[in-house]
C-alpha cells in the first residue's frame, strides 16, 4: 500500500499543528437556504442555532429570491438537469447564448463567454491571449485565482504596489519593449473592500498602449449608479478590454462566471481557454436563474440602493464603536484584528452571540493582517445590523480592543 | 562594491517594502522571508540588467540567488566579470 502509516502520520502531524496553532479551518453546516437569517450546525453535531449571516457574498440578497428560485425551476423543467458535455461538443443551449448576450449588454462590452466559475475564467484567460513575448503587470493584491491564472501563462509577470499609479507607470515604462502589455487588477479588492482607480488606469493604458483586465466579481450587480460594476463607478464603461466576473456572488450566488470584453479576445478564449474546453457547461438551472437576476436588476436599482444605505450604517457604527477598519466604501468591511488567533477567537465569540462572521488570516491575507471580513447585503434589515453591531461591541469589549490603534492591538496580541 | 550594495538595498526598499517602519539589511532574506514574491523578482532582475548592462539568464535568476542583497551583489559581480 502506497499510503503507508508513516505517510499518514506525517499528514496527521501537519493537521494537528494547524489545530494547535488555532489556524484550522472548520466548515459550519447551514441547514437553511442562504439568507440574512440562517440555521447553522456548529460545531458538528451541535443543535441548530439561528444566526445572522454577516459573511456571505449575497450582496443583493438574491440567492434565495422567490423569482430566481422560480426561474431556476422553470429552467430545470424545460432544459433538464445537466448537459453531460463541454460547450463545444454538445453543451451549448439557446439559454447559454442568451445569457452571453445579456451579460454583454449589462456590462457594456463587445462579447462574452461563460465559464464554469470565475476561478476557471481567470485560470484560462491569460494563457489563451498572451505568450512569451508579452508581459502581465498585476496589482499586488489581486485575487488568488488571477495569480494561479498568471502562473499558467508563459508571459512575463510583474507587479505594482497596491493601487499605486506612479509605480504602475514605472512598470509600464520598464516593460515598454514587450509585444503586448496587460495591466491586471480586481475592481473591488475582495479582502480589503477598496476600489481600483480604473479611470487613472485606463489613462495609463492608453498612454502606454497596454490592455486593461479587471476582475469585477465583488462589484457586478451593485457597484456604480446602476450596478454595472467598477467601470461604471469610475466612468470608463466600454474602455476595459477584459472583465471577468462571477454569478456566484451578487448575481444569484449559485456558480458560474465569464470573460467579457473585446470581441477577438473573447473568441481567443472560446478557441483556446482550457477550463472552457475541458470542463462542463454551466447547468441549465443556473443559467435560467442568472437570466432572471439580470431581468430583476434591469427593472430596479432598489436593492443596490438599499445595500449602499446598509453599508453606510454598518461602517459608521463600527467606526463610532472604536474598531480599526480598512478604508473603503463597498459592502466589504474588514474589521482589523491583526493576530490570526484573535481573529478565530473573535469569530467564535460572535457566533455565541448569534452572529456568523469568519476570521481571515495568512495566507488568505498577508501576515499580521488578520481580520473579520464582514459583508453587507441588501437582504439585511436594520434589526439585523443593529443586533450584529451590538454583538461586535460586546466581543470587542471582552478583548479590550475598542478605541485601540493597530499598534496597541498588536502590542497586546502580537502579529 | 559598497556602492552597488547600497543601490540594490535602496531599490529593494523602494520597490518592495509596504511598511515604512520595516527595516532590512544586506543579509535579510528577501524571497524566503516573504518580502519579494516570485512574480515581483522580474522587475529586480530587469533593474539589475539595465543598471549594470548585463544579461542574467533565467536559470541563474533563481530564488536562492536573489534571496538577499549580498547574494544579489555576488550574482551581479559574477556577470560583470565575465
Amino acid at each position: 500500500m502506497a499510503y503507508s502509516e508513516k505517510v499518514r502520520q506525517m499528514f496527521q502531524g501537519t493537521l494537528q499543528g494547524m489545530q494547535n496553532d488555532g489556524l484550522f479551518k472548520q466548515e459550519r453546516f447551514i441547514h437553511s437556504s442562504q439568507a440574512a437569517d440562517i440555521e447553522v450546525e456548529f460545531p458538528t453535531g451541535a443543535s441548530l442555532k439561528k444566526v445572522i449571516n454577516m459573511c456571505a457574498n449575497n450582496y443583493l440578497g438574491l440567492s434565495s429570491h422567490p423569482d430566481v428560485v422560480k426561474a431556476a425551476h422553470e429552467g430545470l423543467d424545460t432544459r433538464g438537469y445537466g448537459m453531460s458535455s463541454v460547450r463545444f461538443i454538445c453543451g451549448t443551449q439557446d439559454i447559454h447564448k442568451e445569457l452571453e448576450r445579456k451579460i454583454t449588454e449589462f456590462l457594456g462590452t463587445e462579447d462574452t463567454i461563460l465559464f464554469p466559475s470565475c476561478m476557471d475564467a481567470n485560470a484560462g484567460v491569460f494563457e489563451a491571449i498572451l505568450g512569451s513575448e508579452d508581459v502581465m503587470i498585476s496589482d499586488r493584491l489581486v485575487h488568488a485565482s488571477i495569480i494561479d491564472g498568471m502562473r499558467l501563462c508563459s508571459a512575463m509577470h510583474d507587479t505594482f504596489k497596491h493601487s499605486d499609479m506612479a509605480h504602475l507607470e514605472s512598470k509600464l515604462q520598464l516593460h515598454s519593449d514587450k509585444r503586448l502589455k496587460m495591466v491586471i487588477t480586481d475592481g473591488v479588492f475582495s479582502m480589503d473592500g477598496d476600489t481600483a482607480k480604473l479611470d487613472e488606469m485606463v489613462a495609463l493604458c492608453e498612454k502606454y498602449d497596454a490592455m486593461l483586465f479587471v476582475d469585477d466579481s465583488h462589484s457586478s450587480g451593485f457597484i456604480g449608479r446602476t450596478g454595472r460594476g467598477t467601470h461604471e463607478h469610475c466612468g470608463v464603461i466600454g474602455k476595459i478590454d477584459i472583465i471577468t466576473t462571477t454569478f456566484g456572488k451578487a448575481l444569484g450566488g449559485a456558480s458560474g462566471g465569464c470573460v467579457s470584453g473585446r470581441k477577438e479576445l473573447v473568441e481567443m478564449c472560446r478557441q483556446k481557454a482550457r477550463p472552457y474546453l475541458f470542463s462542463n457547461t454551466i447547468a441549465p438551472v443556473v443559467v435560467a436563474g442568472v437570466l432572471r437576476v439580470l431581468d430583476i436588476l434591469s427593472l430596479s436599482i432598489e436593492r443596490r440602493d438599499k445595500l449602499e444605505k446598509n453599508t453606510e450604517f454598518w461602517r459608521k457604527g463600527l467606526l463610532d464603536a472604536g474598531f480599526v477598519l480598512k478604508e473603503g466604501n463597498t459592502p466589504i468591511v474588514p474589521v482589523m484584528l491583526f493576530n490570526a488567533k484573535l481573529s478565530q477567537d473573535f469569530s467564535r465569540d460572535l457566533f455565541e452571540e448569534g452572529i456568523y462572521a469568519v476570521g481571515f488570516f495568512f495566507p488568505v491575507v498577508p501576515q499580521g493582517q488578520a481580520r473579520i471580513r464582514t459583508q453587507i447585503s441588501a437582504g439585511h434589515d436594520m434589526h439585523h445590523l443593529e443586533k450584529a453591531l451590538n454583538a461586535f461591541i460586546k466581543v470587542g469589549k471582552k478583548y479590550d480592543i475598542l478605541g485601540k490603534t493597530k499598534k496597541e492591538i498588536v502590542d497586546m496580541y502580537g502579529m | 562594491m559598497e556602492e552597488m550594495k547600497d543601490i540594490v538595498l535602496q531599490y529593494v526598499i523602494d520597490e518592495y517594502l509596504e511598511d515604512p517602519d520595516e527595516e532590512i539589511t544586506y543579509e535579510t532574506p528577501l524571497i524566503s522571508g516573504g518580502i519579494v514574491d516570485s512574480f515581483s523578482m522580474v522587475s529586480l532582475k530587469r533593474f539589475l540588467e539595465n543598471k549594470y548592462k548585463i544579461s542574467i539568464p533565467d536559470e541563474d535568476a533563481s530564488p536562492e540567488a536573489f534571496d538577499s542583497v549580498n547574494k544579489i551583489v555576488s550574482l551581479v559581480n559574477r556577470f560583470l566579470n565575465k
